[in-house]
């Protein structure tokens, strides 16, 4: 919190938010009693539900289909990053023949749904291993947004940074390549990585396409009759899984920014919020 | 051009039916998400506390898995009578988006929120005014302006992340080359055609917010 909307509290004002605490405190778990106690009636807290979890064949199962989750962040995200770099270098050309298609390109695939994008490839194209589709469509879709985040931070750096660098006799594309897109990176690493966490959690789409993912596990594993049909605790496993992995990179995020804002090296970064989804 | 007019029984409840969970879930995540946002910088720990652990939650969550609970999971837990639901997986479609979107409009508002000056609220308690109305009618009304350009970009996010309901038996335009595919029509075609919606109701949306952005800015 930057700013503090709300005095120092008084004795009167103390006491009122005493009050206001402990009501939300019990709506709070109010709402998670209630929770708890439906799925406790619905038996989704019974043993027979969580049984999977020690069978050695699915928790090798469930890795392999971590990993794929983790082959497609990883492909898709190296690639997106190429896509951006080279595209928001294209929107920056001075030649309208670069520029203007380069900008149809990230604004048609800025505009188009992930899904779509992912189907056109899988169904319309029939690309073979939805694999492909998945990285594909997260490369085009999630480059073309990298593109702006790389094109804005290019724009935020100082006049006197390219000037310079003409300065010193080097030609435009060493400019770009040398000097304004390493700094325009840092600038906006915050945003990068939290696009990149939009990109890990796309991956789930490849459930769509029967993708061999955590969900797509997720959904085979929670319709085993054997184990119960164990659909609310997997679910529950594979968020947390989720959740842990963007935290991850969400953590990464935040320590290369406090890392950033004590070098001198680095203007400031814009605020610019990272899109969401 | 064949594939759009031979199939218009296809297309024109499936664009309509995509504006309408647009609409529904819309609405429904802007006010969930200004109450969260409220929580978020009330003077109440706890409520403070509670905002930020949803929106920690939520948005770490992929936005398909958030689907697969109300699609799968959540029936099991017989809290709604699903049978009785004629069209409960639109139900479903329009809690989900409704519920993951909010988090990002929160967070959007909040943002909004720290871009006004705090002399703002300051001056506004030394005229005597309460916190609710501090907010109500100073900062949230100025807060607004500023959340604009980030907020159409959420419910731009919001309108394509409708698509991902075609994977969970909501009938909208995502879902329109699967039932193509049924009539022996090529899918790529089809899939064009809602490509072409989509750009045509997102680029319209970010002319609008750089209007928008340019004409209230010089208003501060």
């Amino acid at each position: 919190m930057s700013s503090v909307l709300f005095d120092v509290p008084g004795p009167r004002a103390r006491v009122r938010h005493r009050v206001y605490g402990v009501v939300g405190a019990l709506a709070v778990v109010a709402v998670l009693a209630f929770v708890a106690y439906r799925f406790a009636v619905s038996g989704q807290f019974s043993g027979s539900k969580w049984t999977w979890i020690e069978y050695t064949k699915i928790q090798t199962d469930l890795l392999a289909a971590l990993l794929n989750t983790l082959k497609a962040f990883g492909a898709g995200a190296v690639l997106a990053l190429l896509f951006g770099a080279v595209f928001a270098m294209a929107r920056l050309s001075d030649h309208a023949v670069i520029r203007v298609p380069a900008t149809v390109v990230v604004e048609f695939f800025r505009a188009v749904p992930l899904v779509v994008l992912i189907f056109m490839f899988h169904y319309g194209l029939a690309l073979g291993a939805p694999f492909f589709s998945v990285v594909l469509g997260l490369t085009l879709y999630n480059g073309a947004v990298l593109a702006e985040v790389f094109r804005a931070g290019v724009l935020s750096l100082p006049r006197g940074q390219s000037e310079a660098a003409y300065a010193l006799g080097m030609a435009k594309s060493q400019v770009m390549r040398l000097v304004l897109l390493p700094q325009a990176l840092r600038v906006m690493l915050p945003a990068i990585v939290s696009q990149l966490v939009v990109l890990l959690k796309d991956t789930a789409l490849g459930f769509l396409i029967t993708y061999e993912e955590l969900l797509y596990y997720a959904r085979y594993l929670g319709g085993d009759f054997q184990f119960g049909r164990p659909l609310v605790p997997i679910t529950i496993s594979v968020a947390a899984l989720y959740i842990a992995m963007c935290l991850l990179l969400t953590w990464l995020a935040t320590t290369l920014e406090k890392r950033n804002r004590r070098s001198r090296k680095v203007v400031a970064a814009p605020q610019d919020d990272p899109l969401p989804a | 051009m064949d594939v759009l007019l031979d199939n218009l029984d296809l297309y024109g409840p499936g664009f309509l039916d995509t504006v309408e969970l647009f609409l529904l879930s819309g609405t429904g995540a802007l006010v969930l998400g200004v109450v969260l946002a409220m929580l978020r910088v009330s003077p109440v720990p706890v409520l403070r506390a509670a905002g930020a652990t949803y929106v920690t939650i939520v948005r770490n969550t992929p936005l398909t898995l958030v689907f697969f609970f109300f699609a799968f999971a959540f029936p099991l837990l017989g809290i709604v009578n699903t049978r009785d639901f004629g069209s409960y997986y639109f139900v479903a479609a329009v809690i989900a988006l409704t519920l993951y979107t909010a988090a990002f409009v929160c967070e959007v508002m909040r943002a909004g929120i720290n871009t006004v000056p705090v002399g703002q609220a300051e001056a506004s308690r030394a005229l005597g005014l309460t916190f609710g109305q501090m907010l109500g009618s100073v900062v949230l009304p100025q807060a607004l302006r500023a959340v604009v350009p980030p907020m159409v970009s959420t419910l731009n996010a919001l309108l394509k992340n409708t698509t991902i309901a075609a994977g969970f038996s909501v009938f909208q335009a995502g879902s329109i080359s699967l039932n193509l595919a049924e009539r022996g029509e090529d899918q790529l075609v089809g899939l064009a055609w809602v490509a072409l919606f989509f750009v045509v109701l997102v680029i319209p949306m970010t002319l609008l917010q750089r209007s928008l952005e340019k004409r209230w800015s010089i208003a501060r």
